[in-house]
């Protein structure tokens, strides 16, 4: 009782005393429920950045480093097996990306409705985004077995398409890979395409319809237009996420036959884990962060220049 | 209605148009889910021949799931489970206690921040993937060991920019109105969080959390770096271990592969409706 008559007193305390309280204590408290994020950031996040970029500029032994300047970098970038794994990087990531988005844009105008089982059509076409890669890659290189028996040659075989190497192949595994990734990708693109659909405007269709427009001219003068801001969400997505594939081309292939398939992040956590070449791997993982920022940037100013 | 879609052909009716959707949707749904089913129906049969899938269980069997017991596959499970419930838990939370103070206060150094949680995103484990394990192995300050314990595989999925962006952007709906009127009332800083802001943002709560589920799930090379020892091995990064064996053929890997599989397609299944709200909400980054 006489609990709520102090606290009631407090409360008509001067305003001047009151502000004062206030501005001390919100900022204490905001900073307060950010704490943990921000904490584990540093650790897990900007601590690392800051090593590697330390480390990259390093010779690193077990106990010491010896600076290198540049050397690192050198190595790279002039180094054969790198500037491999750096075009397969970009001829997967361009690949994927531009498969996913044509055939997720595809698929999209086909599934375009209201009807209730095209939701049953769209939910178990979208099931390969939600699947753990690790899982899906494992199942693909089942399917992709090499021999006549393999069940993508058994697939084939029913078209009358010879069989295929598939991973086993220098010439192939690329862009088996690829296939993979564009299997998993499109539904993604798909249901992004949808959703930028569903807000375009439908009288605009009709007075398209009344002029006499084809299919192919309503698709092109309202349809895509109207989705310029999709295409420009997937590529920024493509841009950060292309490059750095890891859990497909390692389970998939581990960058084999021969090299043919290895990609930048694969190479650095050779070099990393397995031959111990820390500040290599640290300077690749450094290369990989300017790329995708730069890509980043580019498809963020790409976009600026055609909304002006 | 003619122009319900872009096409104009999902309201044509007539034998050939309806011939025409079942064969172009027929195969949709068998490219997506082809191999899913395939694996599904495979992992029950008794597969001897290492090269191809059974759409069609020959013979129903449990035998590779009680083989897979002697290949520790439900140890590597419950150390997943241990890892993403641990994990989302404590990534849910830190994602709710952030996104409160981003959106519902205002203090100098806010935009620096978003800009911080921005960045985050653009920093994907793979970038950082070498020193992350260099920090894991000496922790800064407190230097503690963290490979080969839960705890470095959970604490770097705590803080996830996705979670803390979707989170905040709810959180910004919640009226003032009803807040002051709690501050009115005499009620605490933390009292005002956790039982009006935290509970009006339920659904958010469940976009984060099916989201959150599947990113931790899908985990690859955080496991790879912090568990060298099979005995802390995720499913998903156990499968490489179980291609090969005398006695099933890939009978466990393919047993294996559908118990990596089922649970996160058990999420997106239980939680659609906010899956596809987080997904359209353009917020999605990697």
């Amino acid at each position: 009782m006489t609990s709520t008559l102090t606290r009631a007193g407090a409360r008509t305390a001067p305003p001047r005393h009151r502000t004062k309280m206030v501005r001390w204590r919100g900022p204490l408290i905001a900073w307060l429920f950010l704490a943990p994020a921000l904490l584990l950031f540093l650790y897990f996040k900007f601590i690392p950045m800051g090593l590697g970029l330390w480390k990259s500029f390093h010779e690193v032994h077990y106990i010491t480093d010896t600076w290198v300047g540049w050397d690192n970098y050198k190595t790279i970038l002039t180094d054969d097996a790198f500037g491999a794994a750096i075009w397969h990087s970009i001829v997967l990531a361009l690949g994927t990306t531009v498969g996913s988005i044509v055939l997720g844009l595809g698929f999209a105008l086909l599934i375009e409705g209201p009807a209730r089982y095209l939701w049953f059509v769209r939910t178990a076409a979208f099931l390969p985004v939600v699947t753990t890669m690790a899982a899906v890659a494992e199942v693909w290189r089942i399917m992709f077995h090499p021999a006549d028996s393999g069940m993508l040659n058994t697939i084939i075989g029913w078209v009358g398409i010879d069989p295929q190497p598939w991973l086993a192949s220098e010439n192939s595994s690329l862009w088996s890979i690829m296939l993979m990734s564009i299997w998993r990708g499109t539904p993604y693109d798909m249901m992004i395409f949808l959703a930028g659909l569903v807000g375009v405007d439908r009288t605009l269709y009709e007075a398209a319809a009344v002029d006499g427009a084809s299919t192919w001219r309503r698709l092109r003068h309202i349809t895509l237009p109207a989705l310029r801001p999709v295409f420009w969400i997937l590529f920024t997505l493509a841009a950060i996420r292309g490059l750095r594939v890891f859990v497909e081309v390692y389970v998939l292939t581990n960058g084999g036959p021969n090299g043919s398939s290895e990609v930048l992040m694969t190479l650095i956590y050779k070099l990393g884990f397995q031959s111990n070449e820390l500040g290599v791997a640290s300077a690749g993982g450094i290369v990989l962060f300017l790329a995708t920022l730069t890509l980043t940037v580019v498809v963020q100013l790409l976009r600026r220049r055609q909304a002006a | 209605m003619r122009f319900d879609s872009a096409l104009g052909w999902e309201s044509r009716r007539g034998p050939v148009a309806i011939t025409g959707k079942v064969i172009v949707y027929g195969l949709m749904v068998i490219v997506f889910t082809g191999p899913l089913v395939g694996l599904l129906m495979s992992a029950f049969s008794k597969t001897l021949d290492p090269t191809s899938f059974s759409l069609w269980p020959d013979e129903f069997t449990l035998e590779n799931f009680v083989q897979a017991k002697d290949k520790n596959v439900y140890l590597y499970l419950l150390n997943s489970f241990i890892v993403v419930g641990f994990g989302l838990l404590l990534q849910m939370l830190v994602s709710v206690f952030a996104a409160y103070s981003l959106a519902r206060k205002k203090f100098r150094g806010m935009t620096f921040v978003m800009l911080l949680m921005l960045a985050t995103m653009m920093l994907p484990e793979e970038i950082i993937a070498i020193p992350l394990s260099l920090v894991l192995a000496d922790m800064p300050v407190f230097h503690a060991n963290l490979i080969g314990t839960y705890a470095g595989m959970i604490l770097p999925v705590g803080a996830w920019g996705f979670s803390i962006l979707v989170m905040t952007e709810f959180m910004k709906e919640v009226p003032v109105e009803l807040e002051e009127a709690a501050r009115i009332d005499g009620a605490g800083e933390l009292r005002i969080f956790a039982t009006i802001i935290v509970p009006l943002c339920r659904p958010a709560l469940g976009v984060i959390g099916v989201f959150g589920f599947t990113m931790i799930w899908d985990q690859y090379l955080l496991p790879l770096i912090v568990a060298p020892q099979s005995d802390m091995w995720t499913l998903p990064i156990a499968l490489r271990s179980l291609r090969s064996d005398e006695e099933v053929g890939i009978g466990v890997l393919l047993a294996a592969s559908l118990l990596a599989l089922l649970p996160s397609i058990i999420a997106f299944l239980a939680f659609q409706r906010q899956f596809m709200r987080g997904l359209t909400s353009g917020a999605v980054k990697g």
